[in-house]
Formats: structure tokens, C-alpha cells, sequence
């Protein structure tokens, strides 16, 4: 990990009896795209505010760039900010809103009106500065409030719930945009949001965030295949559970019963410690399990399944299925590819999986 | 039973229904501010011929209204106290409204609001005549001073002058400017306020560049709702101004009620309601530009 430009040393945050944030410590590398995920009332935001100075923190310190932050207003942090509703002022055009905090650069009008179509370009808005604010759609809003921000040069650049405005096809657009903006530009951007897609399309590291406290920060693929904890698995797209047992930890390698699959050997980094002492359960993504047409053979294990529940999404059709011997189905997904049929509800199957995708929560 | 058909289908189209709903207010201004405006200003064009009413038309009153210096005298004094009472009562209800949109809980903001109102609950008659025992030589203010020794001699300046008329009218005022300013603090976004700070403003600077351009529209309207009446008022400055804080109203009710000149007091009127008029658009089109300039 390069220079951390941010630093957090057990940031605790009250809102009267309110505990919002319950000691929070991490450290983001300078030009990192970093990612702060969870419920709403999760304290995630309250981060975000923390870290651009507009709240105060009850306990704990927030360095940027090796400063602490502490008493430092947000007027005078290297941070930057897109709101969640924007908040472009609507009594300016576009120019003037992305040219707002070039006032006190006491650059000539020339200088500016240049910096100002400088910014309009690199977020795809040539040519609108001399629109009013209010004759903006979202996603251009959204553009003039990144201008607005960027034009500052921030060394982070803090991001809240920015496309939770958006529509869906929208959305998915500006995730990519954002990502080449960031890569250009290469300021670190801290980004709030609930969906967990979104976090994992853009993200360097994603932190996930319960109840005010961060439950775990990793890049999205261990946050994926290796979540800490049933939460964070049940957060980030869908984890089937089966109850488990275990037989024998001998070294890394632990020995389990799993309920409709049968015995498996897994390594102890499939077992994450701290799940805190609920009844041991296996889990695994829907992807990780394939149904069997004839003919067909496993790679690694089979099991008995019936098709309890189709559902057809086009590119892919998820089926529940129940595993021979267990009272609830587990999802899982096939990828519609030319020529696999989709199986009725009913249908007797065999389902290969391996034992290496499982994880063991405990 | 052919009528009642045609007002059935009537009711039936969106137009009708809308003449329908507006039609008792459209009439209620119609009978109690168009005809008698058109009155007054047919009055203005007439002369008055010892008891009768010369109705024939001529420009006579205007020529008198302008060339009497009595007329213009009044008419400066009453744009000057009207101005005064505008600018304090709108620059002290500014903080006001600041106060209870930015600082007062959300759950007691219609309180506060309450509060404001509460001198409306007495007649303003009963609010002028407090104003005189509050300002009068042996008043409240004076004797409240001269007991703690601040002064030696009562104050005089304090009653029956201008300065009486402009303190009694920007108290009298004061929730007219209050409102409006309050409401438009409203319904700024408070996110725009920290995108300010974020920007990289202080909070003086957050408050020019964002929170007053944004309150002018309730400043504007504070300012109209209060220079318009209080320049055509006439009970405060009877009961408080004196003879140096008589005002262009007092003239116009003396030429109707005592003069027995109607077609002098309602060209001064029409006068008076057209200096306001222009009064009103110039001080809008100076707000238009400076809101352009903020561009």
C-alpha cells in the first residue's frame, strides 16, 4: 500500500445517546478508490461527514495527509464533496456553480472561464456553462456537482450516494465514467453507497459497515468469495447457508459435515474466526454450484437435488433447489448458454459443486 | 328546466368550472377595488366648484399637485419615512427570521412563528397609542432614563416627529417582514450551505454568495409589503408625528374629509399610487440585477 492520504485512529462519534460511529480505524491509500458499504443508519455517511468536516468527532482522530484534522473546518480541508442531492445552487448557471470555489484563487476571468470549460470537458458537459442550474436532468446535475468538485483539485475527493438519483441503465453508465475520471485524474475517491453492486463494480477496497462499526475491509473479490462474517455474506449478493458440523481441525485443514452434501475437507482460511458463537453454518454463492444434465460429470463433487423454483432472467435463470436431506432450498444460478435447456419445477438433478468455495462461519 | 340543464352541462367543462370557482372573488374585487379605483381616478381628471363637482375633464389637480411645493414636500417626506421604516424593519426582521429558520429546533419553529405574530393580537390603534406612553416626555423611555440617570432632560426627539412615525411603524410592520424573509430562509437546501463551506467559503462569505441571494425573492416581498402601506399610512403619523411627521395620506384624507376637496385628494391619490408603483418596479429591476450579477 502506497502513502496513506487518509487515516482514521478510532474515530467514535455521538449523536447525543446516539452512538453513530463506534470506532472506526482505517487507512486509504493516496489515489485509491475506496468504498464505505452498508444499511442506511449504518453510520456510513456520518464517516463521510467526519472526513470532509462537517461533524465534529466525539472521540478519535482523523489525519489527512498526515494532519490531524482536528479543529480544521471543511473550508480548509483538501477534501471535496459530491452530495447525495447535488446541491447545486440554483441561483447560478452551470459555469458558476463548477467555478464557486475558484473565487478565492483570485484568478483573472480568462484563467477562470478556461479552468471552468477545462471541467465542463473532463465530465462530458461541453458547452453547457452558460445553462441555469434548473434546466438540468440528474445525470447532468450529477456531472456540474463532480466539475464543481474536481475543478478544486482536491486531494480526496468524498462521494455521497452519488447515483442513488439515477436510473438503472444511468447509473450503470456513470459507474464506468466514474471509475476512467478516477483513473484519470488519480485523486482518491472515498464513496458512500448501500449497493453492494455498485461498491463491488468500482471499488479498490470496500469497507462494510454495520451498526457503526466496520464489519470488513477487503477488495471486492475476498469481500466476495471470503466475507468474515454471515452479515457481510448476507449483505453482498446472495450466500446460501447449510447447517454444519465440525469433525476434526487437524493444522489448516478442517474436517465438516455439511447438511445435503456430505463430508468436505476445507483449509482454515475458508473459516474465518469472530463469527461469534451461533451454530456453525457453511455458505456459498449461488455461482459455485452447476446443475448436471446427462452425460455430464463432476469435477469435483455431486449431489441430489429437486428444482423447486425457476426463475428466468434472460441471460441467466437462478433455480432454488433442495439438497437431498435439508428443509430449505439453496439458490443457485446457470448461465443461459446456447442450447441448455431450462429445467421444470420438479425436475430430479445432480448438482456438481466443490468443496473449495465453501465458507465456514462459526 | 332548460336553464338548469345548461348550468349542468356548464359545471361539466374544466373552463366553466373555473369561472364558477373564481367568479365570487373576481367579483368581490371587481365592486371593492376596481370601481372604486376607477372612481378615484375619474375624480382626479374633475374640479371641485364650491359644493358642486365640475365634472367636466381637465388636468387642473396635476397642475396643482406638481407646482404647490406643499404637495412634493409631503410626498418626499412620505417616500423618506416610508424607506426609513422599510430598511430598519426589513434589516431587523432579517436576523429574526435568520434566527428561528437556522438556529430554532424544527419542533418549535411554529411556536417561535406564534410568538411573533402575538403583538396582531391587539388593535393597532391600542399598538400606537402604547408607542406614545412608551415615547411621551413623562413616557416609559424617558422616565425609565432620567431615573437611572442617563439623562438629565427628557428626550424630545423621540415623539411627535418622523422618528416617532418610523419606530411606531417598523414595530407595527415587523411580522409582515419577518414572514416572508422566514419562509424563503426555508426553503433553502442545507446541503447547498455545506457545498459553500466545502467550496472553500467561510461562513460570512457561505452567507453572501449562497444564503442571501437565495432569501432575496422574501426580501423583496418583505420590502414591498412594507414600504406600500406604510407610505399611504395616515393614523400613526396623525397620533405620533406631529406636525414635522405628517405624511402625503394625511393630506389626501384633509382634502377629502375637512378641504371638502375630493378631486384634489384623488389626484394626489392617483399621485401617490403612482410614485409607489415606480418606487416598487425600480427597487425589482435593481434586485433583477443584482441577481444577475451573482451569475
Amino acid at each position: 500500500m502506497t502513502r496513506p492520504i487518509i487515516q482514521l485512529q478510532d474515530v467514535q462519534k455521538y449523536f447525543g445517546d446516539y452512538h453513530a460511529l463506534r470506532g472506526i480505524n482505517a487507512e486509504i491509500a493516496e489515489g485509491e478508490f475506496f468504498s464505505l458499504l452498508g444499511p442506511s443508519g449504518c453510520g456510513k455517511t456520518t464517516l463521510l461527514r467526519v472526513i470532509a468536516g462537517f461533524e465534529d468527532v466525539s472521540a478519535g482522530r482523523v489525519l489527512i495527509d498526515g494532519k490531524p484534522m482536528e479543529g480544521v473546518p471543511a473550508n480548509r480541508r483538501p477534501t471535496n464533496m459530491v452530495f447525495q442531492s447535488y446541491a447545486i445552487f440554483p441561483h447560478l448557471s452551470v459555469a458558476g456553480n463548477v467555478g464557486f470555489g475558484l473565487r478565492r484563487a483570485g484568478l483573472t476571468a480568462d484563467e477562470m472561464g478556461r479552468r471552468v470549460d477545462e471541467a465542463l470537458e473532463m465530465v462530458g458537459l461541453a458547452g453547457f456553462g452558460r445553462r441555469a442550474a434548473h434546466a438540468l436532468s440528474g445525470g447532468q446535475r450529477q456531472r456540474v456537482a463532480l466539475a464543481r468538485a474536481l475543478i478544486l483539485k482536491p486531494r480526496v475527493l468524498l462521494l455521497d450516494e452519488p447515483l442513488s438519483a439515477l436510473d438503472k441503465k444511468l447509473r450503470e453508465q456513470m459507474q464506468v465514467e466514474l471509475i476512467k475520471l478516477q483513473r484519470q485524474v488519480g485523486i482518491t475517491f472515498i464513496l458512500v453507497t448501500h449497493d453492494q453492486e455498485e461498491a463491488l463494480v468500482m471499488s479498490d477496497r470496500i469497507a462494510v459497515m454495520f451498526d457503526g462499526e466496520i464489519a470488513q475491509m477487503d477488495d471486492p473479490e475476498i469481500l466476495y468469495r471470503r466475507p468474515k462474517s454471515r452479515r457481510v455474506a448476507d449483505f453482498i449478493g446472495v450466500m446460501n447457508f447449510l447447517p454444519a458440523e465440525v469433525l476434526s481441525e487437524t493444522g489448516d485443514r478442517i474436517e465438516i459435515e455439511v447438511a445435503g452434501l456430505g463430508r468436505a475437507e476445507i483449509s482454515a482460511d475458508q473459516a474465518p474466526r469472530g463469527g461469534g458463537g451461533q451454530a456453525p453454518s457453511v455458505g456459498f454463492r449461488p455461482e459455485t454450484l452447476t446443475i448436471l444434465y446427462e452425460g455430464q460429470q463432476a469435477n469435483h463433487r455431486e449431489a441430489r437435488a429437486v428444482v423447486e423454483e425457476v426463475v428466468y432472467y434472460g441471460d441467466m435463470t437462478y433455480y432454488d433447489v433442495r439438497l437431498q436431506g435439508t428443509e430449505k432450498p439453496v439458490r443457485l444460478s446457470m448461465r443461459n448458454v446456447f442450447g441448455r435447456e431450462v429445467l421444470p419445477i420438479g425436475t430430479e438433478t445432480r448438482i456438481a459443486w466443490s468443496p473449495g468455495a465453501l465458507v465456514l462461519f462459526r | 328546466m332548460r336553464l338548469a340543464q345548461k348550468i349542468g352541462r356548464m359545471r361539466r367543462t374544466d373552463a366553466a368550472s373555473g369561472i364558477l370557482l373564481v367568479s365570487p372573488t373576481a367579483l368581490y374585487a371587481i365592486l371593492l377595488l376596481a370601481a372604486p379605483l376607477a372612481t378615484i381616478f375619474a375624480f382626479s381628471f374633475w374640479t371641485q366648484d364650491y359644493l358642486t363637482i365640475d365634472r367636466s375633464w381637465t388636468l387642473a389637480n396635476y397642475r396643482t399637485a406638481i407646482s404647490e411645493p406643499i404637495y412634493g414636500q409631503l410626498m418626499l417626506r412620505s417616500l423618506w419615512i416610508s424607506g426609513a421604516v422599510t430598511a430598519s424593519t426589513v434589516v431587523l426582521a432579517f436576523p429574526i427570521a435568520y434566527f428561528v429558520s437556522f438556529h430554532v429546533p424544527p419542533a418549535r419553529k411554529s411556536l417561535w412563528i406564534f410568538l411573533i405574530t402575538i403583538p396582531f393580537w391587539t388593535s393597532y390603534l391600542i399598538r400606537v397609542f402604547l408607542w406614545k406612553v412608551i415615547l411621551g416626555y413623562n413616557g416609559v423611555l424617558n422616565s425609565t432614563l432620567l431615573g437611572l440617570g442617563i439623562i438629565d432632560a427628557p428626550l424630545t426627539f423621540i415623539l411627535y416627529n418622523a422618528n416617532a412615525v418610523v419606530i411606531t411603524l417598523a414595530h407595527a410592520f415587523a411580522p409582515f417582514a419577518i414572514l416572508p424573509i422566514f419562509v424563503a430562509l426555508e426553503k433553502i437546501d442545507r446541503a447547498l450551505l455545506e457545498a459553500s463551506r466545502d467550496l472553500g467559503e467561510t461562513r460570512v462569505t457561505t452567507f453572501l454568495r449562497v444564503t442571501l441571494p437565495l432569501a432575496m425573492p422574501g426580501v423583496v416581498a418583505a420590502v414591498l409589503i412594507v414600504f406600500i402601506p406604510t407610505i399611504g399610512d395616515y393614523v400613526t403619523p396623525r397620533l405620533v408625528g406631529g406636525p414635522d411627521g405628517l405624511m402625503i395620506a394625511n393630506m389626501i384624507q384633509t382634502q377629502f374629509l375637512q378641504l371638502n376637496n375630493a378631486p384634489m385628494g384623488a389626484t394626489l391619490a392617483v399621485l401617490a399610487m403612482f410614485i409607489v408603483t415606480l418606487v416598487a418596479l425600480i427597487f425589482v429591476g435593481l434586485n433583477r440585477r443584482f441577481l444577475r450579477r451573482q451569475q
